[in-house]
């Protein structure tokens, strides 16, 4: 199959390229860009003018629900969601039920994602057994068996000398970690952020201390083991503060933010909308700031979904009992154009933080167009805003805070290894 | 997004908190209690405003005070009470609070009282119906977790312009546990609203929540300083779980520093009154000999509680 992507605007933030040229597609595998490899003939030209064509996104966080939770999403309708949404490899956390934490069920996972032959899909495994903090997992037979990275979730990792014991091991054999800094103590039985609006709305806190110490913590045992530590979802102005020192000494750290944090705060929580239940909190006015910031200077390394897909049981209930999270996939670019939009950043560079930095942390062949790579691209129209809504979203997730919301950024062609899976 | 307890005439469809509410309205609810207080000194202790109407109290916590009181209310307007004690039973029955909700609006309730531990479940409900339709369906919010309990905030401004007549020229103290507290949530809303120049916090850190002075009062933690010159000192419930942990080390030392006693007392006005929205510790927030003296004012504003009770199911049944 040999497909030619015609006149669109080619950006690939790896290579620094932004021209509006042909991209050429062979064997599942890109061919060139520009000029047409001998004896070219298209099986397929898709008409790409005035649009952009891009790598295909990468998501290091989202929840497919399996196994465990297929009343909230399967496999099929998130894949669906993901190539709707561009995404074309993303990483999915190890708290399912049971956990990723034993091989048999990494294989299963990523066979059905192969069967159904969309988006890639590369598990993180579990740090600790059952995800419950005390017992290491196999890791080497878990990264046999295609993890990624090892992670703990969003599950309280209470017992410190564990946490030091599993960086130490996962060193050892070069794998990365990655953890949500949050201390499990303080942020017991919280549900927003601990401040001005919780207090008013009498909602159990969660403190910034809870971040900004589990950091403190994580930064000083990468100082111990020189494991290559990355940090899930950043969402307080200390913490990224904090990367920021401890990148400018040179220790092997990123760090992520979830898209939706780039737009909202805790003042969006309103009258106790169950869709603003996120975590981290929704955090202040001033947070958010310093992490658009972060963002657009880089100390952020790439910018994440967080997709979570929740039923309306999980969000037609009081705010503190609803369910945490919110569907993304299909927001992901939406909302990283609308804060690069606002933020007057570069599109090369905003699509760099969904894209080739991602890649780098996921460490597989992705997220850019060189030539002999995979043929994962997304083609989508930059200034077409589209509404979300429950039937405009593939994911069987239908709740986010943005409902009625308008974005930018329409999907129009996504391509798997030199496949078109979606087009619209 | 329209203030959810209001309806599109500006006009209090639900009781949710006292929080944005216009002053007028909450003054109209005053006014209108006033002749209910008188109520139940008549032989017949009862108005027809309700006759026909169903209030369903609706408690998912327990209560028997509240309760009792709003169904008190509820009677003396000639309504039919339906006391539904759910507690933890739905829950294990797997029926969700909407779900509930939905049952009781096809037995044609008119008015829900509703308890929640969960902070804003009121606001859940009173959203649902809005949105499904059935607008002529009241909420009353009786206590939402740590958040409102606005029918206490308003018995308290009552109580408060029983004795002291105006709110302008006042200095009012709250003590304790304003952490955990709705009825401190509702009364600052409420005092600030009615144009009550200076309110207190007074307590020890872990008992005050972050930001607090956001919503418009002065901290103390130094309980003889936020004592003096004031005119109003309301003492909140320290619940008994509270009193030993990492809040607090013990209900003596509580005491100690935070009890009111008639030597702390005695740094306010000469005419100050003291309140408490019930239930009382002696000897833990509150001496006896505060308790029972001539300044406390808390036996009246349990009556007052039922008049202004009365008077927010009449007015929002109207609307």
């Amino acid at each position: 199959m040999k497909i030619e992507i015609r006149n669109g605007r080619i950006i690939d933030p790896a290579q620094g390229t932004d021209r509006v040229a042909s991209l050429y597609v062979a064997a599942g595998k890109f061919a060139g860009i520009g000029k047409a490899p001998e004896g070219w003939t298209a099986n397929r030209v898709i008409d790409a003018g005035g649009l952009v064509v891009a790598p295909g996104f990468i998501d290091l966080s989202a929840r497919l629900r399996e196994p465990g939770f297929e009343y909230k999403a399967t496999l099929e309708s998130e894949m669906q969601a993901a190539i709707a949404g561009g995404v074309t490899s993303l990483a999915c956390p190890p708290d399912t039920d049971p956990p990723l934490d034993e091989p048999g069920l990494v294989e299963m996972l990523k066979h059905r994602a192969r069967l159904l032959n969309q988006a890639h899909v590369y598990p993180v495994g579990a740090l600790t057994v059952q995800l419950q903090g005390t017992t290491l997992t196999e890791m080497g037979e878990l990264a046999e068996a295609g993890c990624v990275a090892f992670s703990h979730a969003d599950m309280p990792l209470v017992d410190t000398q564990v946490l030091l014991r599993a960086m130490q091991y996962a060193s050892t054999f070069g794998y990365r970690v990655w953890l949500r800094p949050n201390d499990p103590h303080l942020g017991r039985l919280g549900v927003a952020h601990d401040g001005e609006v919780a207090t008013r709305l009498g909602l159990p806190g969660i403190p910034a201390v809870a971040e900004t110490i589990a950091i403190m913590t994580i930064v000083a045992l990468l100082r111990e083991t020189g494991v290559r530590v990355h940090l899930c979802r950043l969402s307080t102005a200390e913490g990224v503060a904090m990367v920021r020192a401890a990148k400018k000494e040179g220790l092997p750290v990123s760090c992520d933010v979830a898209v939706h944090h780039l737009h909202l705060c805790d003042v969006d929580i309103g009258w106790f909308d169950s869709h603003t239940h996120m975590v981290p909190p929704l955090r202040t006015v001033r947070d958010r700031a310093a992490l658009r910031a972060g963002v657009a200077d880089g100390t952020i390394d790439l910018i994440c979904s967080d997709h979570a897909p929740v039923d309306d049981d999980g969000k037609q209930v009081p705010f503190g009992e609803a369910e945490p999270g919110a569907t993304g996939l299909e927001l992901l670019l939406p909302l990283t154009l609308k804060w690069a939009m606002e933020e007057k950043v570069p599109l090369s560079a905003a699509l760099a933080r969904i894209t080739c930095e991602p890649a780098k942390l996921l460490g597989v062949a992705a997220g850019d167009l060189s030539a002999g790579a995979p043929a994962d691209v997304c083609v989508f129209d930059p200034e077409q805003f589209w509404t979300v809504e429950p039937r405009a979203l593939k994911s069987q997730g239908k709740n986010t805070p943005f409902l009625g919301m308008e974005v930018p950024g329409k999907v129009r062609y996504t391509l798997v290894s030199g496949q078109v899976v979606y087009e619209a | 997004m329209r203030n959810p307890q209001l309806n599109a005439q500006g006009e209090l469809t639900h009781l949710l908190t006292l929080e944005g509410l216009p002053a007028p309205i909450i003054r109209n609810i005053l006014d209108t209690a006033t002749p209910f207080v008188g109520i139940a000194e008549r032989e017949v202790k009862k108005v027809p405003l309700l006759r026909g109407k169903a209030v369903f109290n609706l408690f998912f916590e327990n209560s028997t005070r509240t309760r009792t009181t709003f169904e008190i209310a509820a009677k003396r307007l000639s309504a039919d009470v339906i006391n539904l004690n759910i507690g933890a039973s739905s829950t294990t029955k797997g029926e969700t609070l909407l779900d509930t909700v939905d049952n009781l609006v096809a037995m044609d309730a008119d008015i829900f009282v509703v308890r929640h531990a969960q902070s804003g479940a009121p606001h859940l409900i009173a959203a649902h119906l809005n949105a499904h339709g059935r607008s002529h369906v009241h909420v009353v919010n009786a206590g939402d977790g740590r958040h409102s309990h606005p029918t206490q905030g308003l018995l308290d401004l009552y109580t408060i312009r029983h004795y002291k007549k105006e709110f302008h020229n006042l200095t009012v103290a709250i003590v304790g546990d304003v952490l955990h507290s709705r009825v401190a949530r509702s009364l600052i809303h409420g005092l600030t609203t009615l144009g009550t120049p200076e309110v207190r916090v007074i307590g020890p850190k872990t008992l005050l929540p972050n930001k607090v002075e956001a919503l418009g009062v002065r901290v103390f933690h130094d309980m003889r300083e936020g004592l003096k010159g004031c005119d109003v000192v309301v003492m909140l419930r320290l619940q008994s779980e509270r009193m030993k942990g990492a809040l607090l080390p013990s209900a003596g030392e509580y005491f100690k520093h935070y009890g009111l006693t008639p030597d702390k007392l005695a740094l306010a006005k000469p005419d100050v009154i003291v309140m408490h929205p019930g239930p009382m510790n002696r000897g833990v927030e509150i001496d006896s000999a505060v308790a029972d003296g001539d300044r406390a004012v808390i036996l009246p504003q349990v009556t007052f509680g039922i008049a202004v009770r009365m008077a927010v199911m009449s007015i929002i049944a109207g609307n």
